[in-house]
This record gives structure tokens, sequence and C-alpha cells, in this order.
């Protein structure tokens, strides 16, 4: 197999397994499995992030992608047995009603469904169903026999499994950042003649929080975020607008939300995406943020870029992204360290 | 100062871009024989050593100005944007802009139903047609040169080329302090007080300052606010980002009664400065802010008085030339 | 002093966020007996320092915190009349501003009182909506010039509203929040000075929780504990809180759950509580606590956290209703806790693979 496919397998294998913000314990597991045998150091900190280490001396680098996904917690077993629940991250409320999810480390399946469209009102058709009054059903008779599947405490995420897709297209929840840990994950089996650490974050959904920490422990000369980044090119959507496009190539920017990125690294990156011919686009809108958002003010100051795969719908059930889009962003990432470590770097 | 004062103005540096500024301050610290370094954020940063007695003091005025990004050129050269930094749809609309080469441009607004849909997503700019440097991912910033008639001073980047200006004329008139003075010219506030964070984190010092611009409440119909033009230094009590160290406040208001410089309370219900991203850092350093009074904040007329100017500039200099109390 | 009288002590004083200097003197006064030594940093946090008990110096350090701060007003203006105009510190609720009884803490605390215009010259729609914050005042009863002397802008206004009782162990304050979590880390100190420890402890009374945790954020930065509990109030079950994460008056502290926390420190806090018989509740939380814990969590390279929330109904309010059992639970089970992690246990919540 080779490694653009084995890469793509491994985005394919993370996005079947569980791993919303605060629970991402699976994910690290099977993480930790493929990088183990390439990587010199790991550790788990306090947070819960994997950080690695390949390499020693020269550059020092922290490349970063986030293993938590968007998905939900049981708060509550009510005594008919539904399962009442929170977001965990930034999930549209729209895309809740008809989802089948899988609960708790035992994936026990359940739906979300919503009055009948027969017993609503006209004023239920017209408004969003907010969070606290859906449901999970688990089909159990009573709060005792929901009890003995799952409970309050466990998470839920969209039981979507992954695949291919169309022409070229892989499917599967969690693209973001799935995707940008099989990248990392993946990379890491090279050698670069520069320190790379590896940061596999927690909880960037919920605000960027393993991020931070890990690249203050780390205290790297310059930092690249992996990402899934919305591409939004759709019928409706104004040119301006779509943000990138599938298969338009690996997704570079100029600015987001978080974070004006370095100059420098962004030369870097173009360096070498001209060097072995990668087409790359440049992010369209300014909004959003990554992990780099939280990285780049980090002590005295980190260079910081970031490096994405358009993903159609992200935050959703099931999202999709082109398979050459995929190995483009690999080859691009190794490009990246192997520049980095022939120029050098100084802030 | 005026002269200085529209060097800086007119300088181009929306955030992240600031080097041109850099350029300027860079000259002008050079002349005072302060060398000066630009860290990894681009903060510049020049330090005056102290002697024993003496504390850390970290004073922070911010190089970036509010501008626009492009996000997409039709193929007319009529260029969408975003803001960078806190610029309103209703300022933004009809005013000129200019790019960093000095290609500049006009923003106009498409068809609106009704007044109340304007938003910067019904905006664009028009430089006239296509244009080597509108493309995507350049920055622009309002026009709008330094404008003085009588103690008033108006211009666009007020905020906070003019704390960028107290900061160095202060550097140029103190004679003798007994602290190591850190004077930092950061970047990026407008976008979230970024260069203030690493710059508090490097410095490390025992006290901070920033120095930037405050609303006031001396307009018709303006926000309940005690500050007003003419009526001398502000020292700050809070804002969003900031409640000011009763330790600070105090300095500075003692030093301000002491050498009888006008000055008033500050007390801001929105906003932030570089001192809130500093007085966080680590493990916390007691901070506060001089701010200079400014109507018309994040608008191309910014006003400011010469008098409150000088008066910040006489505050900073008497409170850092003696011991801390 | 015990817990109680300390509490009742802390919620007279006035401690609106970035001034929170008096009850900080109180905290200190009640610690400096009991802790190996007690300091102040530069934002204002109280930390008291026990050691282990038989003394370690290398002994892993646990960080205890509650924040001393309380949401107020500050004075924007003296307006002609001698009327203070005010600005919000803190999450306030403008529902309960008219007639309230406040202090205003200039050159002396004056007492004082939010402006109403009586009820025949306001319609009957403007008394349907809650005051917008600047067309409201504090009257202190005095002539203009006479403020001017005694209040300056940028003076703290606090709510005038000490400790009273309700029916059996139920009481209420303003400033329950966050004033009866100090009253709990005392409640644990008071426990733990008689018991054996295996780690040090730093008490920490935290500055500025309201406006943004950031003397949370800059004492965990400080002290680089090597694991750290919370303590603040949580929503409890009232008229009209009914919420899924609400928990009840006089069923002891909550212990939260979720990505703010370390899985092993959940554990071991239910664990404590039950070998103890602490009576307990659980809460699940999705992302931010909104508690001081959030900031901790993320000081330097990452340190382990948990909560313990102690139920509190109208929080924000000036009438925050407490169990006081509840209370001294919380003091219980931290006691518990500390007196039972181990070093070895510490060192596992972080893994070196490699």
């Amino acid at each position: 197999m080779s490694s653009s496919d084995a890469c793509i397998d491994l985005v394919q294998r993370l996005s079947d397994l569980p791993g919303v913000g605060g629970d991402e314990g699976a994910v690290r597991d099977h993480l930790w499995s493929v990088v183990s045998p390439h990587v010199e150091a790991a550790r788990i900190d306090a947070l819960g992030s994997l950080i690695v280490r390949r390499g020693r001396g020269g550059c020092k680098v922290l490349v970063d992608a986030h293993m938590d996904e968007v998905g939900l917690l049981v708060q509550q077993v009510e005594k008919d047995g539904w399962l009442r629940f929170q977001t965990v991250g930034g999930i549209d409320p729209r895309v809740l009603p008809g989802a089948v999810v899988r609960v708790g480390a035992a994936a026990v399946p359940g739906v979300i469904g919503w009055k009948p469209i027969h017993l609503q009102t006209e004023d239920d058709r017209k408004r969003v169903v907010p969070v606290k009054d859906l449901a999970i059903d688990i089909g159990a008779g009573g709060r005792e026999q929901a009890e003995r599947a799952v409970i309050p405490g466990d998470y839920a995420v969209f039981a979507t499994q992954s695949g291919f897709f169309g022409d070229g297209l892989v499917r599967g929840k969690a693209l973001d950042d799935r995707v940008g840990c099989a990248l990392l994950a993946t990379a890491l089996d090279e050698a670069y003649g520069c320190e790379v650490h590896g940061v596999f974050a927690v909880q960037e959904e919920i605000g960027l929080r393993g991020a931070g920490a890990a690249a203050h422990a780390v205290a790297p000369d310059l930092a690249l975020a992996l990402e899934g980044t919305t591409c939004a090119d759709l019928p409706g959507v104004d040119e301006h607008e779509q943000g990138s496009r599938l298969g338009g190539g690996p997704v570079l920017r100029i600015m987001d939300g978080g974070m004006i990125h370095d100059r420098r690294v962004n030369g870097l990156l173009v360096a070498a995406a001209d060097q072995a011919g990668i087409p790359v686009q440049w992010k369209g809108t300014i909004t959003g943020g990554t992990d780099a958002g939280r990285i780049h003010t980090t002590r005295g100051g980190i260079p910081s870029a970031t490096l994405s795969v358009p993903c159609r719908y992200i935050h959703s059930p099931c999202a999709i992204a082109s398979r050459a889009d995929i190995t483009h962003a690999l080859d691009l990432l190794r490009g990246f360290l192997r520049t980095v470590a022939q120029r050098g770097f100084s802030a | 100062m005026k002269e200085l004062l529209a060097r800086l103005i007119e300088a181009f540096g929306p955030s992240g871009r600031e080097d041109a500024v850099r350029a300027v301050l860079g000259a002008e610290l050079q002349g005072m024989g302060l060398s000066a370094v630009a860290d990894p954020m681009g903060n510049l940063v020049a330090v005056r050593p102290g002697r024993a007695g003496g504390a850390r003091i970290l004073l922070a005025a911010h190089m970036d100005e509010i501008g626009l990004i492009v996000t997409h050129v039709d193929a007319n050269g009529f260029a969408r944007f975003a803001a960078v930094g806190g610029i309103s749809a209703q300022t933004a609309l009809g005013q000129r802009v200019r790019f960093a080469d000095g290609t500049v441009g006009t923003i106009g607004v498409e068809r609106l139903d009704d007044p109340k849909d304007l938003k910067l997503d019904k905006l664009f700019i028009d430089c006239g047609g296509p244009r080597a440097a509108v493309r995507t991912g350049e920055m622009c910033v309002m026009a709008g040169g330094l404008q003085a008639d009588g103690g008033r001073w108006i211009g666009k980047a007020m905020d906070d080329r003019v704390g960028c200006l107290v900061l160095l004329e202060a550097a140029r008139a103190l004679r003798d302090s007994p602290h190591e003075v850190h004077f930092a010219f950061t970047v990026q506030e407008e976008v979230g007080l970024r260069g203030a964070r690493t710059a508090g984190y490097t410095a490390d010092p025992e006290l901070a300052l920033a120095i930037d611009v405050t609303a006031t409440g001396d307009t018709p119909k303006a926000r309940t606010m005690d500050v007003a033009l003419g009526g001398g230094a502000a020292v700050k009590v809070r804002d969003n980002s900031l409640l000011a160290h009763p330790y600070v406040i105090d300095w500075l208001r003692g030093a301000a009664e002491r050498r009888g410089i006008p000055h008033q309370m500050e007390v801001l219900e929105y906003g932030g400065t570089d001192a809130g991203a500093i007085h966080t850092v680590r493990a916390g350093v007691r901070s506060g802010a001089v701010s200079i009074p400014c109507r018309y904040v994040h608008t191309p007329g910014e006003m400011v008085d010469a008098g409150d100017v000088q008066a910040c500039v006489d505050l900073l200099v008497e409170a850092l030339s003696a011991p801390l109390p | 002093m015990d817990a109680g009288a300390l509490l009742e002590r802390l919620v007279a004083l006035p401690g609106v966020s970035g001034a929170e200097q008096a009850v900080a003197d109180a905290v200190r006064e009640a610690w400096a007996p009991v802790c190996e030594r007690v300091e102040t940093d530069a934002l204002g946090n109280v930390i008291g320092l026990l050691p282990a008990d038989p003394p370690d110096p290398d002994a892993p350090l646990l960080m205890l915190a509650a924040h001393t701060d309380e949401i107020g007003l500050v004075v924007t203006q003296i307006a002609p009349g001698g009327f203070l105009r005010l600005a919000a510190i803190g999450g306030i609720d403008r529902r309960y501003l008219p007639g309230l009884q406040v202090l205003v803490h200039g050159r002396q605390s004056l007492p004082g009182m939010v402006g109403t215009l009586p009820p025949h010259l306001t319609t009957p729609e403007a008394r349907t909506k809650p005051l917008p914050l600047d067309e409201v005042y504090v009257d202190v009863g005095m002539p203009e010039a006479r403020v001017r002397e005694l209040v300056r802008v940028g003076d703290r206004i606090s709510v005038d509203r000490p400790l009273g009782r309700l029916l059996g162990e139920v009481a209420f304050a303003k400033a329950m929040d966050d004033r009866a979590s100090v009253a709990a880390l005392h409640e644990a100190l008071l426990h733990l000075i008689r018991r054996r420890r295996s780690v040090r402890v730093a008490f920490v009374a935290t500055v500025q929780e309201e406006v943004g945790l950031r003397g949370a954020a800059t004492s965990g930065y400080g002290l680089q504990p090597d694991l750290a509990v919370a303590v603040d109030v949580g929503h409890a079950r009232s008229p009209g809180v009914s919420e899924p994460d609400a928990s009840d008056l006089g069923k002891g502290p909550v212990v939260a759950q979720g990505a703010n926390f370390h899985p092993a420190i959940v554990r071991a806090l239910l664990a404590a509580a039950k070998s103890e018989g602490i009576p307990h509740q659980r809460e699940y939380t999705p992302a931010a606590s909104g508690t001081d814990a959030w900031a901790i969590q993320v000081a330097r390279g990452g340190v382990p956290c948990g909560l313990l929330s102690l139920p509190l109904r109208y929080m924000h309010s000036p009438v925050e209703t407490l169990d006081l059992g509840d209370m001294r639970e919380t003091g219980r089970l931290l006691a518990a806790f500390a007196a039972a992690v181990q070093p070895d246990w510490v060192r596992g919540l972080l893994r070196v693979l490699k």
C-alpha cells in the first residue's frame, strides 16, 4: 500500500472512532499504535493530548492536529428512558433531528427524533428545535432499562460509517480533524533532519484547549496546524463566500479569526509546494480558527501557519473530502518539513 | 511632535502588516540612542537600562491600525473584503482606502432594499478597475492624513499612532529614571491584543502600562463617560479587558497631582487595550493605562487634543522619574 | 474561627472584582494562624500554604481555588445633584437594581440606593422592561459638593446585604458566589490540619473570576501545581430552574465531570465521598465550566483539574441562597480527597509512553 493510500485508510479508521472533546481516548490509542514505532519520545499531558517527538537537534517544529470531534454529552436519563443531552463544540441544531448516534464506549445505537409533522402546530413547523427540547431514544422502556446500557456522562457521536464516495472522494464523520491526525501520523514515518514535535491535541472544538498547553511545554521555533477546513463550493453560495474548493488542493491562509499567519512560515509552505509541483489554494474567507490561533501567542510568540484539507459539510453527521487533496496535503507536509530542515528558520 | 505624528499616521500599518510603522519608530528610537529589536511576533522593543532600587516596567503602545483585507476580486476589479479589527459597515461606507503601494479606492455598496441591511458583505472596494495591488489577501487602510486646528488634531489611526508618539516623546524626555523601562511598540492589538501578550511574556515586568486612546463622553447625547477632550491625561480604571490595579492607579494619580498635570479618571464600558493581555501573563502583572482622550474612535476622523497628548507625556515622565511608591 | 463565622464575615465585606482588598485581608487573617505561610501575588490572589504531614518539600502540590470577588458596579460620573452614574463590573442582572441598597466605596463607605422613578411617573409599558444601566443612578442623599469630596469616578459600589437565615440550614446573602466556597476551603483547611497529608496544599482565594478567571490563570501559572480542585457555586433547582444540570440544595456538593476535568480526579473525588459517607451529587459539563478550573487547566503545560460545585439558588442576585450544610460537606470532601492523594497516583495523572 502506498503511503498516501495508507493515509487515506487511516483517515477512515480514525473517522469511525468516537472522540468527542473530553473523551478522545480511543482516537489517541489508535494514533499511538500507528506512530509508536517511528517516534523517539511520547507522553500524554494533563489534558490528554498525545505529544511525540521524532528527531533531535536543528530547527524545532511543532505540527498540530486535533483528535476531538463535535458531538453530544448525555446529562440525564429521564424516567421514560429518553436521554437528555448537550452539544459539545459547534453543532448546528438543525442537523440533529433525524440523526442516528452511537452512545458511550459500547456504541449503543440511538436516534434523535422529533414530533411527527402530523402533530406539529404552525409555529412548530417554523422554528428550529432547540437542543434542550431534543432527546436520544435508545429504545429503552424506562429509566432502569436505559441505565443498564448508558449513564449520564457518556458521549454520543454520529453513527456515520466512513467510505468512498462519488468520484475520488472519501466520506465520514469528523474529517475535521481526523484528516489532520492522519496526515501527521503518516508523515511521522520519515526522518526530516529537523526536530519534529507532533501534537495530537484534545479539545480544539471547545476552545483550542490542548494546543496552547502543548505549545507552552514544547516551546518550538515555529508551528504548523493541520485542519479540515470549510469548503462551501455549493449552489447558492457566492464565489467569495465559499472558503475553498474540493479538489483545489491543500488550503493555505493569510488570516482567519484567530491568527494573521506568519509570512515566513507561509513562504516555506509555498516554496515546498512550488518545488514539488503541488497545487495549493488560498482560503477565501477569514472566519473560523485553528489551534494555531492559540499556539502563536504562547510564550514569547511562535511563528505559525496552517495547512488544511477542504471538507464539505464539516460539523455535520457526514463530511466529504477529496482523495487527491489529502494526497497533495501529505506531500506538502513532508515537503514543508524537508524545506524547514534544509533552510532552517530564525524568528 | 505634530510632524512626527503626521508621519506616524500616514504610515501604512494594518494588523499583521506593521512594517512601515516599525521603520519610522525604529529610526526615531535609534536617533535617541535606544536600540530596538523586533521579536518573533514583530513587536519592536527598546530597553532603557535601570539601576538598583528600580523596577522593570513595560510600556506598550500598538503600531497597528484597523483595516480591510481583500477576500475576492471579480473580473472587473471590484473587491470583496473582511474587516481587520473593528470596522463597522456604517463607518466603511463611502470611505476612501489606500493599499500599501499607494493604490487608492472608494468603498461602494450594493443596492439595499432597507438601510438596516447595511453590512460589510454588501460593500466592496472600487479602485477604478483591476489593479495589481488589489488581490486576495492584500490589506488596505482608511485614507486620511493629519489635520491640525487650534490645538485639536484629526487623522486616521490616532488609535494608536498618537499612543506611539506619546511613548516616543516620553522616551525622549526621560532624563533620569531608576527603572528598567521596556518601550514596546506592539503588533496586532486591534485583532485581539496578540502582540502584547507575547511582549508581556518576554519582558516579564513588575508593572505595565498601555498607552492607547480612549473614548470621551463630551459629544451630543454621548454614552455617559466622565472623560472630555482637553481634560488631560486619562487614568484608566476599567475597560472590558482590564481592571486597573489600584496600586497603579494611585501611582499615576499621585504623579499627576504632584506635578499639577491635568488628568481625569476613565471608566470605559467596552473595549480593551494591550494592558488587558499583559496583566494576565505568567503569574500576573500589576497593570493600568494612560489614555489619550479621543473622539470618533475607529473612524478616519479620530480627534485628540494637543494639550491632552502633552499631559500624557508629562505624566509618564513624572511617574517614571521617581522610585515606585 | 469556624467556616460559618468566616462566611458571615466575608459576605458583609465589599470585594467587587479588582477591589477585593477587604476580603483578601479577612482571608489572610483567618489563614495566617493555621497555614505555614500566607502570600499575596501581583493581582491580589491570597495563597495559604500547608506543608505535607510529615513534612516533605518534594511532595506534590495540590491547589484548591475559590474566588473572593463579587459582581458589582463602578461610578462612571458624578451627575448634577450628586447622583452617581454607573457601569457594571461582571455579569450584573439589571432586574435587581430598582430599589437596591448599596454601599459606595469612596473615601468612606457611603450607604446608597439605586434610584427609581415612582410608579405614577412611569408608563405601564416602561414598567414591563428592565431598566437599562445608563438610566439608573445611585443616590447617597448628599449635596453634590459633598459627594465630590467623598466619591470619585472609578470607585466601586457593592450590594449591601449581609447574611440572613431561612428555615433549617438555608441562608442567603449577596456574594455567596463565591465567598461560600472560600468558607468551604476554610472548612477543608480546619479538617486537614488534623490529618496526615502526602501532598502540600495551596489554598488560593483568587481574584477577578467574574471578569474572566484572571486570578486563577495567574495563580495557576505562579504555583505550577501538580493538580488542582476549584470550588464555585452552581445552579440549584428553584422556581423556573429545572434544567438537567441543576442540583438540589441540601444534598451535598456536586462533583463535576467533563472535558474541563481529569477523569482520575473525578473518580478520586467520588471515591473520597463514598469512603467518608459524604452526600454528593453529579453534574456533566460539556465544555467550559465557567469557573476557575477552566483557566487553571491550561496554565503553562496544563494542570489536571477537578471541580466541586456548591448548589446555589438565584445566582448573581442580592439574595443568593444556599444550605450551610452543603458548604460544610464541601469542605469535608475537599479534606477527604486531599488526605487520600498519594504521590504515585499524582505521577500517574500524566503518562510517559516512550
